[in-house]
């Protein structure tokens, strides 16, 4: 951690307060007093929060939050490539999130891999006289048709909840019957304030229905460890798991991206839980800590300094052959990624970018873009909590604006004032901000690129950075007539 | 941790290769076929989203107008991305965030608070609302609710705030856009009618489409005849605005004004039956004028009805620029026909596209042979089947209905086509099929453009055409052998 404090010309506490003043005078009374609490300058040096976080939504801005399914199906669950996950209620919810997230996927689809849509399809007599029965029927022909997944998860849509259908039963009779694990994820998207509940009950759901019913064949090794809270974005996994096998790790399992279940619910074997995503996945963290003393190490792999940071950090857990084998990686891509940033940087630097992402990303890319030569002037979450924020404060510059879920208006407004010269964001405020001119990527799908993850992705990420920020396209925006 | 439950404890283990291989091959089997088609209850790849969707997009299709989704963030937060993946546009919307206690006490609470703070930030002329699960569960009172945030001056009186209920367990996308835009037009006409005033104009119902090249291409359609028109919704310009360097959340859309006098038109008329049912039943009770509801015009024969239809409602001439464009649409049909006949097609989408691309299949003497969708009626499975049964060339056609993606997957693996119609999401079954997927349909996530190039109209049937068999002429150059790969096709 860097105790340097890092400013931005033209950026004190006041001027972002002000800034902030701003846009809550936008407000009814009652939303303003709400959303005040959300919006603050960055204090670096505090390195805690200087925001409220985790709380409701209020009603009637236009935010970015999804909710507790979409975190269950979208995040945690629905990268696991051999198991059918089962969207439980009405056809919409499935249907939104299918294929919407980019967790890519080994196998064959339909044959050992599942990035498909599984539905219950609510009707309304689903609904009068309940969903179980339907559920016992269609988790059967899941099996029938799908021999070779390795269990089915069991979604809860809002409905399910409301109508009090008792999905943990009708799985424990099917996972009986048919001989794989059915786990019912109780996921309905009223429950809490966000996608963040979703990634809990679902973390809640492996631990009491996977971890501990498999056991790897062969001896642990001193250097098995598995990677958490990577979720394979664009290949991301495909990045940092060969980056960890590279550096002398044997990768036992990978939660969730491209993962298996079996290797998951083994995991409980593992020397050490290297945990990427800490925001979706630190609960299941802290319970193998608890239960079978693996200890867990958070890193970051999104540009070189971080890398070269997390794999030193992770080095010093183990002995001198894993130390060895890390330096040599560190020496032997630094050079690579010096050339990139010798390439790319003369075009970004002293670039502002703007930030408004999930729970991690806000604060793990900052320094890829100053890798890059760029400053980040603005970050935020959607769902974030507490002790995100508590991380994030040592990696934005002082003073700068923090947003925990952040309006629309409020980004505008921000946007308007600060002028990035980029924003990383989601589909939602993509267009917004193009046509405001502001060059933009998405930061959750990796804009149908990547990955970005490791020493694999930041060439890419570069790449993807200087085509949004110096595209030639922006200069035609205004009309000479 | 599961270990409780006292579950087994198995090894991890590998899928043996011989298992993968032997699996692969079964699914694309008559056996696996008859198996799948056996299904109850489970829908896998189903072709349709729920009924908000469909109100978002018939909420955004009017001036000023802000959806406002009563219900979970979350589900607001899914029909947004939907619409900006497909039009690769904004879709600003809000949610009032009903969450637990939401359940317990009821949506008034969020609602009101919800308008209140709406209304003051985004500056709506009209908000309108409409409801995923949990308040149609739970049996919130919108009346009611609406009224007291009214009387409690969270809004102010005059503003219009029409709301539909949009049961996701009901219908599909279709069916919540004819809900929304039925509860608008209440809303802007009540009251309005005067009687013996006629405006002179045509409302054109264009139905759940989002193509806006298809709602360009009406309104220039009109324009040829000379007929003055509203459009009900006009989500062309909201959908597919410029790029000046300013945001507007509200670019476009149908002015409330002429919506609300849309209730004294001339003529009505609505573009297929199936995604306006409901607003057109009550249309022909309320609106002043003649009332007409023609198929969606997709191909050469189904254009000619709708111009004759425009022609008998308004007593206006079809204009020559129309027919000179027929006739090349046709000269472009008999030229390329031979890249086209008796290519079988499998397609699917919602009703009123459906019609349209099966009858313009038949009528450039294509055949389509599994024609699917996986929301549909009888009524539907009907007139699909009487249109495949008034062409020889739909002599092998088969209709499907409520059947999905995985369905047409093994239709086509076990009983060939040479492409499929529908949107992205069929391209898993392409894919496997190996033939091209014709994306015209929604939504298209993974093409650019796409919904700005016109399907209906002799236009459409151009840019269908020169899509089909300039993409069947690159398979045959990028599959032949050298001795076949010629200069000119």
């Amino acid at each position: 951690m860097s105790t340097e404090i890092k400013t931005v010309e033209g950026i004190t506490k006041e001027s972002t307060q002000a800034m902030i003043d701003e846009v809550l005078e936008l407000y009814p009374e009652k939303g303003k007093k709400k959303r005040a609490a959300h919006l603050a300058p960055n204090d670096q040096a505090s390195g805690s929060a200087c925001v409220k976080s985790n709380k409701k939504t209020v009603p009637g801005v236009m935010s970015a939050r999804g909710c507790a399914y979409a975190g269950a199906k979208g995040v945690v669950w629905g990268p696991i490539r051999d198991m059918v996950h089962v969207s439980h209620g009405p056809v919409g919810c499935g249907w939104y999130s299918w294929g919407t997230r980019r967790n890519l996927m080994s196998g064959i689809t339909g044959v050992n891999s599942f990035p498909m849509q599984f539905t219950s399809d609510f009707q309304e007599k689903d609904v009068v006289y309940g969903g179980d029965k339907k559920l016992a029927t269609l988790l059967q022909e899941a099996k029938d048709l799908f021999p070779l997944a390795k269990g089915i998860s069991v979604l809860s849509e809002c409905p399910v909840g409301l109508i009090g259908d008792d999905i943990n039963q009708v799985a424990k009779v099917a996972a009986k019957e048919l001989d794989i694990p059915v786990i019912p994820c109780n996921c309905e998207g009223f429950r809490g304030v966000s996608q963040s509940l979703g990634h809990h009950i679902s973390n809640d759901t492996i631990r009491d229905y996977i971890i501990e019913t498999r056991e790897f064949p062969d001896p642990i090794g001193p250097y098995d460890i598995a990677l958490i809270g990577e979720y394979n974005i664009g290949g991301d996994a495909w990045s940092t798991k060969p980056l960890l096998e590279e550096c002398g790790f044997n990768v036992k399992a990978v939660w969730t991206g491209d993962g298996e279940m079996d290797r998951i619910a083994a995991t409980h074997q593992v020397k050490l839980n290297v945990i990427h995503c800490y925001r979706s996945m630190n609960y299941m963290c802290k319970v193998m800590e608890e239960k079978y003393g693996i200890p867990w190490i958070e890193l970051n792999f999104f540009g070189p300094t971080k890398i070269r940071e997390s794999l030193r950090k992770l080095a010093e857990l183990f002995d001198d052959n894993i130390k060895a084998k890390v330096e040599a990686v560190i020496a032997k891509y630094d050079p690579q990624m010096q050339a990139i940033i010798e390439e790319y940087k003369p075009r970004l630097d002293g670039k502002k970018v703007m930030l408004y992402v999930g729970g991690l990303r806000p604060r793990h890319t900052i320094n890829a873009y100053e890798d890059l030569g760029m400053t980040c002037v603005g970050s935020g979450y959607e769902f974030a909590h507490t002790d995100d924020y508590d991380r994030t404060a040592s990696e934005m510059p002082d003073a700068t604006v923090v947003y925990d879920d952040a309006s629309e208006i409020e980004m505008e407004h921000f946007a308007h004032i600060l002028k990035p010269d980029l924003i990383g964001s989601g589909i939602k405020e993509k267009y917004l901000f193009q046509k405001m001119a502001i060059p933009f990527r998405q930061m959750h799908s990796w804009d149908y690129s990547g990955p970005y993850h490791g020493y694999k992705g930041f060439p890419i990420f570069a790449r993807d950075i200087d085509m949004a920020v110096n595209s030639p396209t922006w200069k035609l925006v205004e009309a000479p007539f | 941790m599961a270990n409780n439950l006292g579950l087994k404890v198995k090894p991890v283990t590998e899928t043996p290769e011989s298992e993968v291989k032997r699996v692969a091959a079964w699914i694309n089997t008559e056996e696996y076929k008859e198996k799948n088609f056996a299904r109850q209850a489970l829908v896998i790849n189903p072709a349709h989203a729920c009924q908000p969707l469909g109100a978002e997009l018939a909420a955004h299709g009017f001036e000023g107008s802000l959806p406002f989704v009563h219900g979970s963030q979350g589900c607001a937060s899914y029909y947004r991305s939907t619409l900006n993946r497909h039009f690769r546009e904004p879709a600003p919307a809000v949610s009032d965030a009903m969450t637990e206690d939401g359940a317990v006490f009821g949506g008034q609470n969020n609602l009101h608070e919800g308008l209140e703070n709406s209304y003051k930030l985004y500056k709506p002329k009209m908000i309108s609302v409409f409801t995923s699960c949990m308040p149609e569960i739970i049996g919130d009172d919108l009346t009611a609710f609406i009224k007291n945030a009214r009387i409690k001056g969270f809004v102010p009186n005059d503003l219009p705030i029409p709301y539909a209920n949009t049961p996701s367990f009901n219908g599909s996308h279709i069916h919540g856009y004819d809900a929304m835009l039925l509860a608008i037009l209440q809303t802007l006409t009540e009251g309005k009618k005067v009687e013996g005033r006629c405006t002179g104009k045509l409302n054109l119902l264009p139905g759940f489409d989002a193509n806006t090249g298809n709602i360009r291409e009406y309104k220039r359609i009109l324009e040829a005849f000379g007929i003055p028109y509203t459009v009900l919704a006009d989500i062309s310009e909201v959908f597919d605005s410029p790029n000046d360097g300013t945001y507007r959340p509200y670019p476009g859309g149908t002015k409330l004004e002429d919506a609300a006098d849309s209730v004294n038109g001339k003529v009505t008329l609505a573009l297929g039956t199936y995604s306006t049912a409901k607003t057109y039943a009550w249309l022909k009770d309320n609106y002043s004028g003649a009332h007409a509801s023609t198929p969606m015009p997709f191909g050469i024969a189904k254009t000619d009805a709708f111009l004759l239809k425009l022609s008998e409602l308004t007593g206006k001439p079809i204009p020559a620029s129309l027919k000179e464009e027929r006739g090349r649409a046709v000269d472009l049909m008999t030229d390329a026909h031979q890249y086209i006949h008796g290519k079988k097609f499998a397609v699917y989408g919602d009703p009123d596209y459906l019609l349209g691309l099966v009858s313009f299949l038949l009528e450039v003497g294509a055949k389509p042979t599994h024609v699917l969708c996986s929301k549909g009626t009888k009524k539907l499975e009907k007139e699909l089947q009487a249109l495949l049964d008034s062409s020889p060339f739909g002599k092998e056609g088969k209709v499907y209905i409520n059947k999905d993606l995985w369905h047409l997957r093994s239709l086509v693996m076990t009983e060939p086509v040479d492409a499929i119609i529908g949107d992205t999401h069929g391209k898993f079954a392409a894919r496997d099929a190996k033939v091209p997927l014709f994306r015209f349909g929604f939504p298209i996530f993974d093409r650019v453009n796409l919904h700005r190039e016109p399907l209906i109209g002799y236009q459409g049937v151009m840019n269908m055409m020169s899509t089909i068999c300039n993409k069947f002429i690159d398979v045959t150059d990028e599959t032949c052998d050298e001795r076949h790969f010629e200069m000119m096709r």
